[in-house]
């Protein structure tokens, strides 16, 4: 086995080299400045590299060496609150290392080194352990890291310590075999687990448009299509701060650098809703955007899946932005077409749909194989060019997840936000989650739903009729639902996210929030019988209010003020 | 480096701007090679594909007098921009040299032309106001520093007078800040070199400003570099001297043509409409050169201009841009037609960063709101259009027919405004509060109760 050799050819990030005799996706180091690759193809004495960085000034003849091993990512306590480039090197480190600009051939670990532990055992000298298990706790902030045994380990514990340790010191020895806190694990394999099931429990998002009308399920996936400046983004942001996962991994992959700052900005400042923490202390970014190398931008979203898998081993629910999986699937064709592989449909390569399929599926719930229940939900962003759904790319993510919230360019020229389409977007989780609304929520919810989507759909009907014949042709009753199915457009769906109060809606809000519309609808109607013109009928005050208490801080007392409004207001109109 | 290169003559083959050399020695990938021509002249080019058996080399300004006789120099370094303070002011070709009769550039430093990527760690959030005097930017697309947004135009639309007009009226707005525009052409025809160069000299915008213009007879491969030029000067201004560079790149359709051209003459397996597969990361690698850095003063600003070939948005092009750039001005033929300059479509249009860059402090607190409302408005105006035609006007309610009307002199008084008319963003304000009064209390719905009473215009 040799692992030194040399470069034959450079060819932008693709590059060949003779002399090793390397695995497939062996991680080898090329040319003088040892930039980073991995090898992706193997023909007979030639071995196809890509490498992560840009190969400016690199020539052929210069050393390739092998070390042997797949591309890792370093699991263990200090991923938190981290921001890593693809290939898990953290951002702030490359900063010191050279500066405000990203240069090449600098290696940084993925954890710090240096940085010290307090590790408590939680298992005993003599006691037998198994793969996966939990030997100990790590306060990672504030959050408990589960120190889980290796994979490849098990045993009994021959010694275990209790103290402050680096993540390469030895906290443990089991079953002949030193274990410190750190693991390395390939990313491009799933971490096993031992039972996968089904999903029965929403992630709750604090949307109104997701969790009431389309939620995700913990442990699925959903795929966000639409043409740019659709709001995707700010969709996705909305989740990472809101959704109720414990952790956030987040991989903007071949994206915006301003968009990235301004993750990298908000995130640190804002609090987590639930502990007053900061967000970023259970959040992990990584950051590879557009302009930074392509090959590692093909691998950020497996670090970033591996990370997750990882917490989700743990226990932990975990949720996984991935903006966006076209720019993975880009950088999948660009490699393709540097190596001069027989292209599928548009130029994508023909395993687009297999490498996207094994990402998704690493989506999931599952009991892990310390025995705790974890989840990983998934959410992908899609970016079809011309906002297009039919090219490869949607159509392979839609034939794997279950949730598609389809953006509308439609609704944002009408500043509709977020502009989640209510009829095209759909879930197929509803009859699964229905008894977790029913228990959580309220008994009367999936009904009041059906009646809120009921009503859209109507109105959509109704609204090809007011094209044609203008809206004073239809009865007073259709009027009526126009005006409440806008009701459920301007109060429930539109949301904003950049208002203090409205930006996070709980569930109980959301449902009293409906009730009132359902009940606005109601009495609207009975008020039409007892003689009340359309006109009266919408100019009551308490709409009115109602239209503007979402932005109030004491919103929950308004609901219930309306509600009596309601009843007074219906009642002086005969109802 | 430059004295032990050897020269070659050995070329195999040559394609299109591609030529071919078997060699001797290594040679870098991206390194420059300078062909001496049997007639004496030179050419230069860069190394796309290196191994030990061929080198592949692409010249920048076409293959054309090169014969298999011609003498290949490796020139052992990457291409390198020379930088300088006194460049503002100047005119130079697509590929750096004088234009203007000019000395050519004592440089100051020479950079890379590919530019390394910003660390996101190190970038700085873009949230000061550019002022460009255009109200459908300033008020409701507003353009601020470290952001690039593009104009989508098609052909025949008055893109470029709207670019020399922001290019001479875009001003940081309070501080003393030193403003520079970097212009770079792409592909223009003589003509509107002329008038570039007219326009640029007539209206003294020149002298805060470095012109790069590469011609439409100029090589292929010269338009590759000539943004490259331009955006290593606007770093170095940017991030070396502390400047607020704003960098105008029209067209960015001739410069994606060019792109599709050298992909086609390298055999590469085309993407969509046979642009190559790598033409988002080209792109990226031109539109993320724009930002801030933290602890830097400068910051370089972008505003590409492309024609959509066929005025369709999903080109391509646009779409590519788009999904990289923070937003988009899209010109529309129909306002245009209708004699309305500049012809900015707000509905279609959006700024991804105005939020950070509007508001109190930036440009008024009533910013945000009046913005939302012109846009609510006339949505729900231009929709109402549709139904006039078939319903007539008489049916419209008395509101919707102030809707109809408020879409009409929005874009006559909002949209429309002259070339020469530099409004602040108070100006557009007012415009737009004039309008805003045109409608019922109850139809101001985007704008708080208290920048209603303070700004709303009596009505008469």
């Amino acid at each position: 086995m040799s692992n030194e050799g040399k470069i034959y050819r450079v060819a932008g990030p693709v590059v060949t080299a003779t002399g090793i005799s390397p695995r497939m996706y062996d991680v080898v180091f090329v040319g003088n400045e040892k930039l980073m690759g991995e090898v992706i193809k193997i023909v007979g004495d030639y071995s196809i590299i890509q490498v992560y960085e840009d190969t400016s000034g690199v020539k052929p003849g210069e050393p390739v060496s092998n070390t042997g091993r797949p591309l890792v990512a370093e699991l263990g306590p200090g991923l938190l609150h981290s921001v890593y480039d693809g290939i898990q090197r953290p951002l702030a480190v490359l900063q010191e290392k050279m500066g405000d600009f990203i240069l090449r051939g600098v290696s940084a670990p993925g954890l710090d080194r240096e940085k010290k532990w307090d590790f408590k055992p939680i298992v005993n000298k003599g006691d037998k352990v198994e793969p996966g298990q939990i030997i100990g706790t790590v306060m990672e902030g504030t959050m408990e890291h589960r120190i889980l045994c290796p994979v490849d380990v098990e045993g009994t514990v021959d010694d275990i310590k209790t103290g402050s340790f680096t993540v390469e010191e030895t906290v443990a020895t089991i079953g002949g075999k030193d274990v410190m806190m750190m693991q390395r694990w390939p990313v491009r394999v799933p971490r096993p687990v031992k039972v996968k099931y089904q999903p029965n429990a929403p992630l709750v998002t604090g949307m109104r448009v997701l969790d009431t009308m389309f939620p995700l399920a913990k442990g699925g996936a959903a795929a966000i299509p639409g043409g740019f400046g659709t709001g995707k983004t700010v969709t996705q942001q909305q989740l990472a701060k809101w959704s109720d996962a414990e952790i956030v991994v987040y991989i903007g992959c071949g994206e915006r650098g301003n968009e990235m700052t301004e993750v990298l900005t908000e995130f640190p400042a804002l609090e987590d809703p639930k502990t007053g923490n900061p967000l970023m202390n259970r959040t992990i970014l990584i950051a590879n955007t557009s302009n930074m190398p392509v090959a590692a931008r093909e691998a950020s979203v497996y670090t970033g899946m591996t990370i997750a898998e990882y917490y989700r081993d743990m226990g932990y629910n975990v949720a996984l932005m991935a903006d966006s999986t076209s720019r993975w699937a880009e950088a999948m064709r660009e490699i393709s077409s540097r190596l001069e592989e027989m292209p599928g449909e548009e130029g994508y390569p023909a395993y687009l749909a297999g490498r996207l399929s094994e990402f998704y599926e690493r989506a999931c719930i599952a009991t892990s194989l310390c025995g705790k229940d974890g989840s990983i939900s998934v959410i992908g962003a899609v970016s079809p060019p011309g906002g297009d759904i039919s090219e490869p790319v949607s159509q392979n993510t839609l034939r794997i997840v279950r949730v598609f919230w389809a953006l509308d360019t439609k609704l944002r020229e009408r500043r509709h936000f977020p502009t989640i389409n209510w009829l095209t977007s759909y879930t197929l989780y509803d009859s699964q989650l229905k008894d977790w609304y029913v228990n959580n929520v309220d008994p009367g919810f999936p009904a009041l739903k059906e009646w809120a989507m009921l009503t859209l759909q109507k109105e959509s009907e109704l609204q090809e009729i007011v094209q044609l014949v203008g809206s004073d042709a239809l009865p007073d009753d259709q009027k009526v639902t126009l005006e409440v199915s806008k009701m459920i457009r301007e109060i429930f769906l539109q949301q904003n996210a950049y208002d203090p109060v409205d930006t996070y809606c709980p569930m109980g809000r959301q449902f009293m929030m409906l009730k009132l519309i359902k009940k606005f609808s109601d009495l609207a109607q009975k008020a039409l019988v007892a003689g009340a013109t359309v006109d009266k009928i919408i100019a009551i005050p308490a709409r009115q209010r109602f239209i503007r208490s979402k932005y109030e801080e004491t919103i929950d007392d308004e609901l219930v003020g309306i509600d009596k409004d309601f009843d007074e207001q219906f009642k002086e109109l005969g109802a | 480096m430059a004295g032990v290169s050897k020269e070659y003559k050995t070329i195999s083959q040559i394609a299109g701007p591609l030529v071919f050399v078997k060699k001797t020695e290594p040679i870098a990938y991206g390194e420059l090679v300078s062909v001496k021509l049997s007639d004496g002249s030179m050419k230069r080019g860069e190394v796309l594909d290196t191994s030990d058996d061929i080198v592949v080399v692409q010249i920048y300004e076409g293959t054309s007098g090169i014969d298999r006789g011609a003498s290949v120099r490796f020139l052992g370094e990457t291409m390198k921009m020379p930088v300088s303070k006194d460049m503002l002011g100047r005119i130079l070709t697509g590929a750096g040299e004088p234009l203007d009769g000019g000395p050519a550039i004592t440089p100051e430093q020479k950079l890379d032309i590919v530019g390394a990527a910003i660390n996101p760690w190190a970038r700085d959030n873009p949230s000061d106001f550019i002022q460009t005097g255009i109200s459908t930017i300033d008020c409701m697309n507003t353009l601020v520093r470290g952001q690039k947004l593009p104009i989508f135009s098609g052909s025949g639309l008055p893109h470029n007078d709207l670019a020399l007009q922001i290019a001479r009226q875009a001003k940081v707005r309070g501080e003393n800040e030193e403003f520079a525009v970097v212009f770079i052409a792409m592909g223009i025809t003589n003509e509107e070199k002329q008038t570039f160069m007219t326009e640029f000299e007539r209206t003294g915008a020149l002298k805060n400003a470095v012109v790069f213009l590469n011609l439409a007879d100029d090589p292929a491969a010269e338009r590759i570099i000539t943004p490259r030029l331009g955006l290593t000067t606007a770093e170095y201004m940017a991030f070396e001297l502390g400047m607020q560079v704003l960098v105008i790149m029209t067209d960015v359709t001739n410069y994606c043509e060019a792109l599709r051209q050298i992909g086609a003459a390298r055999e590469e397996v085309p993407g969509r409409r046979g642009y190559p597969g790598y033409m988002y990361t080209n792109l990226a690698q031109l539109y993320e050169r724009a930002g801030r850095i933290k602890g830097k003063k400068g910051s370089v600003t972008q505003i590409p201009i492309l024609s959509m070939p066929g005025d369709d948005i999903t080109h391509p092009i646009p779409d590519l841009s788009g999904y990289i750039t923070e937003g988009q001005i899209v010109m529309s033929r129909e306002l245009h037609r209708a004699g309305i300059y500049p012809p900015v479509n707000v509905s279609s249009s959006l700024s991804r960063l105005m939020g950070g860059g509007t508001g109190e402090g930036k440009t008024r607190e009533d910013h945000k709101g009046v913005s939302d409302q012109l846009y609510a408005a006339y949505a729900e105006g231009k929709d109402l259009r549709g139904l006039v035609a078939i319903v007539g006007e008489e049916s419209l309610s008395d509101k919707d027919r102030k809707l109809l009307h408020f879409a009409d002199i929005f874009e006559d008084k909002f949209v429309r405004q002259g070339h020469d008319e530099d409004r602040s963003i108070e100006d557009s304000l007012s415009i737009a509060w004039k309008l805003i009064s045109t409608l019922d209390d109850d139809q101001i719905t985007r704008i708080s109760r208290k920048y209603i009473e303070k700004y709303l215009p009596k009505r008469e």
